[in-house]
């Protein structure tokens, strides 16, 4: 179990160490920082002055290594383009993407189980094939036209929603927070339902077939038999065992949630690590780049080594064959 | 059930909060300011803001004028060509209710050109600036400096107490990451009091009831709530829904849609920036072409044939949907030395084009890689389309490549691209900036931005000359001289100005300027 476990944490900081060279030696195909952070005054010493004080001059496995160097001591450098610490700016941003996250995530599950059981229940019914034929579109639309015909018909056409932005927000230490302010609140809608659609309708059809394929299951066949009720056969019995391959994909989905906010944030402007981000590569801010790449990878890799390691205790399978090598 | 009351909720707090703020200028644009350091980052965004509650000692009014600001009369001093005399304006009061006064004002310009300022360039030829009395300056220059007002409209005054009180004396050192108390605060002489500030997302200011011009301009906001918009259809959308009554950087496609909307109206004018191609004719052979040993851009008439081919009218109808004033020569129209005639100088002749490649000796054409940005002017990458279909005509095969502008614009300043795209704006409303910059042959320090290989050392001469020639007839004869040169040389080929467009709602009034830098004070709104 030890050994295992030393093992995918060596992996894991292998695969980071990838994941920033790569990116590094990406950077110089974005374009070059000092033409944007110069004016059109600017003549040859001002810039060679700055890529120097920048260390640009230096090939980029040295600025890997330095980057690397100052990481490892939490310090991420300072933004080419807003002129504050990286770290600050993430911290700041954080509180605006996790909290859509989270809300677009809690509805993408909830959501999703009870819509998947309920089209797998009544599968001839005529509100099931509605609700799978609109699923269609939520896998197949991209996110960002799904938000701008949000936008369209609930800030435009209805005015109900604001089309952009987070609303008031509260502070709470150093947590800002969307939660509590009315405007707050109205903001989230239409980003969260953007942001979640798509693993919505991936765990609603994931629900949907195994559910499908439990109902046909002996156990739910004998189940009947013994003549319990509907409700205890399908929540109780089919539900739990179709959950198990929801759950892997739900950990997986929660990261890209995460990650993938980009779209959604660049859509609704809202202030969060995703348009940061966007923001970043449009004026090749190098080190707020860097520190969001290695952020996301370090979450990516931190998920799946936590999944491995619940596979590792739920599965008893693992456990035995570990313990007979 | 849940959704729809909290739909009514939300629909009845928005009608609310329509009421409540009617003076409220709810404004928006694609970027927010960099820093609130009046000094550091000569850019665009950032002085607009830095406007509402900052002034200068002069600013430009929406024509481009001159008007006083915190000086009330200035000219060059009578005994002495090299002196700028300043009289500054009395009674007036910053937002923390400090007086300012002379000392201000020299403090400000040597703040100005510290190591750190991005505005030093601007006020290089500045040796001294010097307090007569408490409401008299006299700027020394190095040497004559007839336009010297022209570099001064973005140069804000802090005051030197506040400065010392909060320990800004100094620029903020902006790549070093520093952050001092002027990065966020605010303490000017301007219109509007900062209230409150998020980067990148909201920027809220009021109005400053003490200020001195408070009966002399409309002033008619109370207060301002400024929110970067990013995406260009949500901008449209939060204008559309009216959560936004005023917008800068509106999406030419969306022009239409913002004018049939009801209470809503887009103004527009021509900015202070022209697009155009740069052919590099300096080098003996060029690597973006097939032709072998020789350059064909060197020779006069094929750049003519090329300037020629480009129909600019099909460009402003179809790229621009007809948001350009097509160019014929690089300067924007209320731009000292440009002429209607000059501009007038691009006529399309796909005759006469033919007629001059095959005098050249390209009958048959040849082959040239366009280098375009596709992130930096509006359409930038749709012209060089058209441009590209255009110059086939007289057989000129264009290999496209289009790239972001932190792309783009390396190849230029590092005389990688031999065509290219380019668009100028001139602060300083004099021809002098553009030659410096895009005529003169290219050294360490002028003629940074040509990338032409042109150099004449006779027109070099001129054009630095112009610096300090206080005879105004004689300089402006000079200029219209070296315009020919450029003209008759087809140094350039000019292909539009651009147009500004200023989207706002019914009740919201301001007439667009050049500069694209809205001043809430000139607004009126209801």
């Amino acid at each position: 179990m030890f050994a295992y476990i030393v093992r995918r944490m060596l992996q894991s900081v292998i695969v980071l160490l990838v994941v920033g060279l790569v990116a590094f030696s990406m950077f110089r195909f974005v374009g070059d920082p000092i033409d944007n952070m110069l004016g059109q005054e600017r003549t040859q010493a001002d810039i060679d002055r700055l890529r120097a004080e920048l260390g640009l001059d230096q090939p980029f496995p040295v600025q890997y290594y330095k980057f690397l160097k100052n990481a490892v001591q939490g310090n991420f450098g300072v933004s080419y383009r807003q002129g504050r610490p990286v770290s600050t700016i993430i911290a700041e941003r954080a509180p605006a993407t996790l909290e859509l996250a989270f809300v677009s995530g809690f509805l993408a599950i909830t959501m999703g189980i009870a819509l998947g059981v309920f089209t797998a229940i009544r599968r001839q019914g005529i509100a099931a094939n509605v609700i799978m034929t609109v699923s269609l579109i939520g896998v197949s639309l991209p996110t960002f036209l799904i938000g701008i015909l949000l936008i369209y018909i609930f800030s435009v056409e209805l005015d109900l929603l604001p089309s952009f932005g987070r609303g008031e927000t509260v502070m709470i230490g150093n947590w800002s927070t969307g939660f509590l302010t009315t405007s707050g609140l109205k903001a989230l809608i239409l980003p969260a339902i953007t942001l979640g659609l798509y693993q919505m309708t991936l765990i609603m059809r994931l629900v949907r077939s195994e559910m499908l394929e439990v109902l046909r299951a002996d156990y739910v066949r004998f189940a009947r038999a013994r003549g319990l009720s509907d409700r205890v056969i399908n929540f109780r019995h089919a539900l739990k065992n179709t959950m198990v391959p929801v759950i892997t994909i739900t950990g997986l989905q929660l990261g890209s949630i995460i990650a993938f906010a980009i779209i959604t944030e660049t859509v609704f402007q809202w202030p969060g690590v995703g348009l940061l981000f966007i923001n970043a590569i449009q004026f090749v801010d190098i080190p707020v780049m860097a520190a969001y790449l290695m952020l996301i990878s370090v979450m990516f890799v931190s998920i799946n080594l936590i999944v491995d390691l619940l596979y590792y205790a739920i599965d008893p399978r693992l456990r035995v064959d570990a313990r007979a090598t | 059930m849940i959704l729809k009351n909290l739909m009514i909720a939300a629909s009845a707090t928005a009608l609310m909060a329509g009421a409540a703020s009617a003076e409220t200028l709810r404004w928006a644009r694609a970027g927010d300011a960099l820093t609130l350091d009046p000094h550091s980052q000569n850019e665009g965004p950032s002085h607009t803001i830095r406007h509402q509650m900052y002034e200068p000692l002069i600013i430009r009014d929406v024509t481009g004028a001159f008007e006083p600001a915190l000086a009330t009369e200035w000219g060059p001093k009578a005994d002495d060509p090299n002196v700028w005399v300043f009289k500054l304006r009395e009674g007036v009061k910053f937002h923390d209710g400090a007086d300012f006064n002379a000392e201000d004002v020299v403090f400000s310009f040597e703040r100005a050109k510290q190591p750190n300022s991005d505005m030093k360039e601007l006020i290089g030829s500045i040796t001294e600036v010097r307090a007569v009395d408490d409401y008299t300056v006299e700027i020394v220059t190095d040497g004559p400096n007839p336009i010297l007002p022209s570099n001064l409209t973005n140069l804000f005054i802090l005051d030197k107490g506040w400065a010392e009180a909060n320990n800004t004396v100094n620029v903020q050192d902006f790549e070093g990451g520093e952050i001092t108390f002027a990065t966020t605060n605010a303490n000017g002489t301007g219109p509007y009091v900062l209230q409150s500030r998020e980067p990148d997302v909201k920027t809220v200011m009021v109005r400053n009831d003490n200020y001195w011009g408070i009966d002399q301009f409309p002033m008619e906001v109370t207060e301002i709530v400024y929110t970067p918009i990013q995406n260009a259809a949500t901008r449209v959308a939060a204008m559309l829904s009216g959560e936004v009554n005023f917008l800068q950087d509106m999406p030419v496609q969306d022009i239409d849609r913002v004018n049939g909307a009801d209470g809503l109206m887009v103004k527009q004018a021509p900015q202070n920036r022209v697009i155009f191609f740069g052919m590099n004719q300096g080098a003996d052979d060029i690597e973006a072409d097939n032709v072998d040993g020789k350059n064909p851009l060197a020779d006069v008439r094929v750049r003519q044939a090329m300037s020629m081919a480009i129909n600019r009218d099909a460009i402003k109808q179809v790229v621009m949907r007809g948001q350009s004033q097509p160019a014929g020569m690089i300067a924007p129209p209320f731009v000292n030395g440009w002429t209607e005639a000059m501009d007038g100088e691009s006529a399309t002749n796909l005759e006469k084009a033919k007629e001059l490649m095959a005098e050249a000796g390209y009958a048959d054409g040849f082959s040239l890689r366009l280098d375009c940005p596709n992130d930096r002017y509006i359409n930038d990458e749709g012209i060089c389309q058209a441009a590209v279909g255009m110059l086939g005509q007289i057989g000129v095969t264009v290999n496209l490549d289009a790239k972001p502008k932190a792309q783009h614009f390396p190849l230029i300043t590092d005389g990688k691209t031999d065509f290219y795209m380019l668009g100028w704006g001139v602060p300083t409303y004099d021809s002098e900036y553009i030659f410096n910059f895009l005529v003169h042959g290219r050294e360490d320090d002028i003629g940074t931005w040509n990338g032409t290989g042109y150099q004449d050392d006779a027109l070099d001469t001129k054009i630095k000359s112009l610096a300090s020639n206080t005879d105004l007839d004689a300089r402006n004869a000079d200029i219209a001289d070296i315009w020919r040169v450029v003209q008759d040389e087809a140094l350039y080929i000019p292909i539009h100005h651009q147009v500004l467009n200023w989207g706002m709602a019914d009740g919201v009034g301001i007439d667009v300027d050049a500069e694209d830098q809205p001043k809430v004070k000139y607004f009126t709104i209801k």
